[in-house]
């Protein structure tokens, strides 16, 4: 077996894993904090999709990309935390069964 | 040498994953979160996509991991409490999960031989090539994102403002 070479379907099927432990983290985690930290990780198994193809392709808009996803997460993770902080306020807890009301 | 890297470095992204779902204490899930996000980094650069294992340690593993173990502490969260949760995410949920991970590993399986390899002497996409393509053919969506940043740092001060101090 040649040690040099990965095959690119390795990548894919550990950014479907990541993906797939983060959809588990999103339906059993009963914190809100976590329950978006598994969003975050979804969002990084699908970076890691995107960079393969980029160099199965030799297509340096696949990175581009990447890097779109990652400003427009970083934009998301504040305005998130920020609502996560202002439902603490409000109600003083962050378990996701006691949060199902839009307001108080 | 690539197999030895590739091996050790997903074997820390799963690990990491899977300790995210295993921990009850918030702040431990924001770490093991951290390890996930720094061996992807390597991940990238192994691809060859040198600028953004850089821009992945900065601004994920740095700006946002900060700012979430920031709330975990500025909310001093305590352990996750066990409740049952919904029904339906058990009936619904989790077999949707397995048929997700079997049908994309089955295509992945499937087109294996169409695609190719990964070496490490394959080469980088420099900064250059990168910054030629983004500055000249996507100028437009490019500046878009500085709105959305400047939208996204309004919606972050006025939801965490504390109310009546207007």
């Amino acid at each position: 077996m040649n040690f040099d070479v990965v095959p690119s379907s390795w990548y894919l099927i550990l950014s479907a894993l990541l993906f797939s432990l983060g959809v588990i983290g999103f339906l059993i985690k009963r914190s809100l904090i976590t329950v978006f930290m598994s969003i975050e990780l979804m969002l990084n198994a699908v970076n890691l999709s995107f960079v393969t193809f980029a160099h199965e392709w030799h297509a340096v808009k696949g990175q581009i990309f990447v890097f779109f996803v990652m400003m427009v997460a970083a934009a998301e993770a504040a305005v998130g935390l920020a609502i996560i902080i202002s439902i603490f306020r409000a109600r003083a807890t962050l378990n996701v069964d006691q949060i199902d009301l839009m307001k108080l | 040498m690539h197999l030895v890297l590739f091996l050790i470095f997903a074997a820390f992204c799963l690990a990491g994953a899977i300790n995210l779902l295993l921990q009850t204490h918030p702040i431990n899930s924001a770490l093991s979160l951290i390890v996930v996000m720094s061996s992807l980094a390597v991940l990238y650069l192994l691809l060859g996509a040198e600028f953004l294992a850089a821009a992945q340690i900065i601004v994920y593993a740095g700006a946002v991991m900060v700012l979430f173990t920031f709330v975990v502490m500025l909310l001093n969260v305590g352990e996750e409490e066990k409740t049952h949760g919904s029904q339906v995410a058990k009936v619904i949920g989790f077999p949707a999960v397995v048929v997700i991970l079997g049908v994309i590993s089955t295509i992945v399986l499937e087109a294996q031989k169409h695609l190719g390899g990964v070496s490490l002497s394959d080469g980088v996409t420099t900064t250059q090539d990168l910054s030629r393509v983004l500055f000249h053919e996507l100028l437009l969506p490019f500046e878009l994102t500085s709105v959305l940043i400047l939208i996204a740092i309004l919606g972050a001060v006025a939801l965490a403002r504390k109310e009546g101090h207007s």
